[in-house]
């Protein structure tokens, strides 16, 4: 299994455009927009923050949606269609630990990126370290999950590698709206606000751990039933070939 | 004792039945044969037995038990099954060696050891099979299903791959060898099956199969004088003598050219410009499986 791991994280490295991109975009993105001096200065419809400030859980949605639907789906059906997960079932080793190896990978990436962003927004702007790091462990681990298991679910039914590539894409925009990526929350209307709490990777309840006072644990609870019925749905409808 | 045992097995895609009651058993140390045309049944058949695919009828045993309960005792290489593209052919080696709990390294014997660090995805197609097969051998297995061995390799490439496979028949490892090409089986393999329409129409050594085949042997030639044509057709070998201008064409068994040439010696007549045609597996082939197929080869 070690083996598995050691292997699929040479493969993620040596894909450098992929794993750059994922791990130091968010980060590269903050330092780019701290550069504009309107957005470093607490404003009232900023709500009495600074943009980037409100902008940080927004940056976490964005790792996590690009690891989990743009990663992970279309690795996971390039390996089915190419026949590497039946040439894996053919040897003692199961092929789900193959998977299995291909997330462990996935989500160091996404934490190594949400530790750097967490140290740029610190050392750079100042910003807060979390204020509940416990709550934001779990709010980055289940809304982790609650992404994952949605590329999985597409990785799933999706027919070719092509196919997942182009669901995923659109369910990755989507996520990406509420999750106030493309538009800041504050320019969003409440309804839209409100969605994206509950839409992986739930970004109030990581904004909230951060800057808040602690995570709500409805929002926690929905990543959590999120990740399991998404996950038992692609453990059920996974096809090896 | 019959290490692969395979008793009525059917399996059905759909309506399309893919195999329908194949059996045959497989002995130790032996190199079993697997022909027939695209769609015949084979690789449905040696799936079965590699574990792959669970049989809608029938049995298959591996050792006495479930193919997939003896894995690390079957080594597979399949058709159409690749690594991912950037994964190194020293990572794929060492990766499916910590599968095993004796690993035995193929890759010097199979030419790849210049090639460790290229990724798969940049292999030639002799070299990606080349690696499948070095995988395929990995674990030490008691059997090795092959499935298109050499498809793909170039001739010379095809030679060191048979010389390997004989290597490792030497080492006591039954082989089940699924191929196109008849001059690989009738080197390789000490019995084949050949596989019609989801079934096997003849199962046979190599030679057997050939001398079931009408006129095995042919031979012609000038005879310097003129010849008692039904004297020879009585020979017990001969099947049928025809006459072409001055040629004689005569066919019969594989014994026939001793009994052609003893015959003619006894009547003091020279053959000239003697040729002897012999029956191949190619041809057997072809009339066993109705000429279908032939243009896979």
């Amino acid at each position: 299994m070690l083996k598995i791991v050691e292997v699929e994280a040479r493969l993620f490295l040596r894909d450098r455009l992929n794993s750059l991109f994922a791990v130091v975009f968010p980060s590269l993105l903050l330092l780019v927009l701290g550069a504009v001096p309107a957005l470093r200065t607490p404003a009232p419809e900023f709500g009495g923050l600074r943009f980037i400030d409100g902008y940080l859980s927004s940056l976490i949605v964005f790792t996590l949606a690009f690891i989990g639907l743009q990663r992970v789906p279309t690795v996971v059906a390039t390996y089915r269609e190419k026949g590497v997960l039946r040439r894996l079932s053919t040897t003692p080793m199961s092929p789900a630990r193959l998977l299995v190896g291909q997330l462990v990978v996935n989500f160091a990436a996404v934490i190594l990126s949400v530790l750097l962003t967490i140290v740029v927004a610190y050392v750079v702007f100042g910003v807060d370290l979390p204020h509940h790091p416990l709550g934001l462990a779990c709010a980055v681990v289940l809304g982790g999950a609650g992404t994952f298991a949605l590329g999985l679910v597409i990785a799933a039914l999706a027919p070719t590698a092509r196919a997942a590539g182009g669901w995923a894409t659109a369910v990755f925009m989507l996520l990406m709206f509420f999750g106030g990526v493309y538009l800041p929350r504050f320019m969003l209307p409440t309804a839209v606000q409100v969605i994206g709490s509950y839409t992986p990777p739930g970004v109030e309840a990581l904004h909230q751990a951060w800057l808040g006072t602690a995570p709500d644990w409805r929002h926690l609870a929905i990543m959590g039933l999120v990740s399991l019925v998404a996950g038992t749905v692609a453990a059920r409808t996974f096809r090896w070939e | 004792m019959a290490i692969i045992e395979v008793r009525d097995l059917g399996k059905r895609y759909g309506p399309r039945v893919a195999v329908d009651s194949v059996s045959f058993e497989v002995a130790e140390g032996e190199i079993f044969g697997v022909l027939g045309p695209n769609g015949a049944g084979k690789t449905t058949t040696v799936e079965c037995v590699a574990g792959l695919r669970t049989p809608d009828r029938g049995s298959v045993a591996v050792l006495g038990k479930r193919p997939s309960d003896v894995r690390a005792a079957i080594g597979v290489q399949l058709q159409a099954s690749e690594l991912p593209e950037r994964m190194r052919v020293g990572e794929a080696l060492s990766l499916f060696s910590s599968f095993y709990p004796s690993p035995v390294d193929w890759s010097g014997r199979l030419g790849l050891t210049e090639h460790l660090e290229a990724e798969f995805g940049r292999l030639s197609g002799g070299l990606k099979q080349r690696l499948s097969i070095a995988l395929a051998l990995i674990g030490s297995p008691r059997v090795a299903v092959l499935d298109e061995l050499t498809t793909g390799l170039d001739p010379q490439a095809r030679r060191d791959t048979w010389s390997v496979i004989e290597e490792v028949r030497a080492a006591g490892v039954t082989i089940l060898l699924v191929t196109h090409f008849m001059e690989e089986a009738e080197r390789l393999c000490d019995r084949v099956a050949v596989f019609r329409d989801g079934r096997i129409v003849a199962l046979d050594t190599p030679s057997a199969l050939v001398s079931r085949v009408d006129g095995a042997a042919r031979v012609r030639f000038v005879p310097s004088d003129p010849l008692d044509l039904s004297a020879l057709r009585a020979l017990p070998e001969v099947t049928d003598v025809t006459s072409v201008g001055e040629q004689l064409v005569v066919s019969g068994s594989q014994d026939l050219l001793h009994a052609v040439t003893s015959f003619l010696a006894r009547k003091h007549v020279v053959a000239r410009r003697l040729r002897v045609d012999q029956v191949s597996l190619d041809d057997a082939y072809v009339e066993l499986t109705g000429g279908s197929g032939a243009e896979d080869r």
